[in-house]
């Protein structure tokens, strides 16, 4: 009964905020809304008996991805989010997908509703550190080394991006502006003298 | 008595709801990116309860491995937001314009 009331108070903040990120046009609004469901979703996991994914969840979403969203926001300095002027079909291109996915979801509570409710077995170790690590390091190795390809991969291609490309070199500049000015100057001497 | 494997189901599938019409409502980049991480975190929450559900520890592992992408998605989807914004004083995918006709 308390799993369940903690369920559903959790699930009605992760629902409340996911959509107060949808709606609030500034953009930081919109990530604090984000942190919402991400903490919200961190407690559910919780009591989904998977602790090690509820720490994981708060370090790296919460903690890693959107302290980057919130600099990245704060270093552009951003205007509010317009209304889609040009774009009006939009609104209903997404209220249809909306809608669809919304009907698949309820199909889904249906179907799975109706099959047996318990858990087919409980395993008390499966969510605990140990059980993911060895998991992760012995049949899962595989996966893991290619994960972390993907970072450095990603690690690589920000610095890629992220580099200031084509700027015109300062010396270039400072140069230029001296070799000008030293040249009037000549000029200039030149007419005094003639 | 604990929530059924239904219930978290569906709070997955309306999360991930949310999110795909946030997408496609989102003017500026940055929201866009925001709601794709909500789509993410709406299929963790399915593979946590899948796992539950079946006493596996599958599902847990490949919820880091979402993470992990989620995580590389975010270095390179911000350097190229940052790069946009360089070129265009805006992030507004409207402005995305420079390879149209």
């Amino acid at each position: 009964m308390v799993a369940s009331a903690l369920f559903f108070v959790f699930a009605g903040l992760a629902i409340a905020c996911a959509i107060s990120l949808v709606y609030h046009k500034n953009p930081l609004y919109s990530a604090i809304s984000l942190v919402g469901v991400f903490i919200a979703l961190s407690c559910i996991y919780v009591t989904l008996a998977a602790p090690f994914i509820a720490a994981v969840q708060i370090l790296i979403y919460a903690g890693a991805i959107m302290v980057l969203v919130v600099f990245v926001i704060m270093l552009l300095n951003l205007d509010d989010d317009k209304p889609l002027n040009r774009l009006r079909y939009l609104y209903i291109v997404g209220g249809g997908l909306g809608l669809i996915l919304l009907a698949q979801t309820f199909f889904i509570f249906y179907a799975v509703s109706k099959k047996p409710n318990q858990y087919i077995k409980t395993d008390e170790t499966v969510g605990k550190t140990l059980s993911i690590g060895s998991a992760m390091y012995t049949e899962y190795l595989l996966p893991v080394e290619i994960v972390g390809i993907l970072l450095l991969m990603a690690i690589v291609g920000a610095v890629i991006l992220a580099r200031r490309l084509e700027q015109p070199k300062l010396e270039l500049v400072v140069n230029n502006e001296l070799e000008r000015r030293n040249e009037t100057e000549l000029e200039d001497e030149y007419r005094v003298r003639l | 008595m604990e929530p059924s494997l239904a219930t978290y189901l569906a709070l997955s599938g309306i999360l991930f709801t949310i999110g795909a019409v946030g997408v496609i409502f989102k003017r500026n980049a940055l929201g866009m990116f925001m709601c794709i991480e909500l789509m993410l975190n709406a299929v963790n929450l399915t593979f946590v309860a899948f796992s539950r559900y079946y006493a596996d520890v599958t599902g847990q592992l490949f919820v880091f491995m979402v993470m992990s992408v989620a995580a590389a998605e975010a270095a390179v989807g911000l350097g190229i937001i940052i790069a946009f914004f360089r070129n265009r004083l805006s992030i507004d995918t409207d402005d995305a314009s420079i390879l149209k006709n």
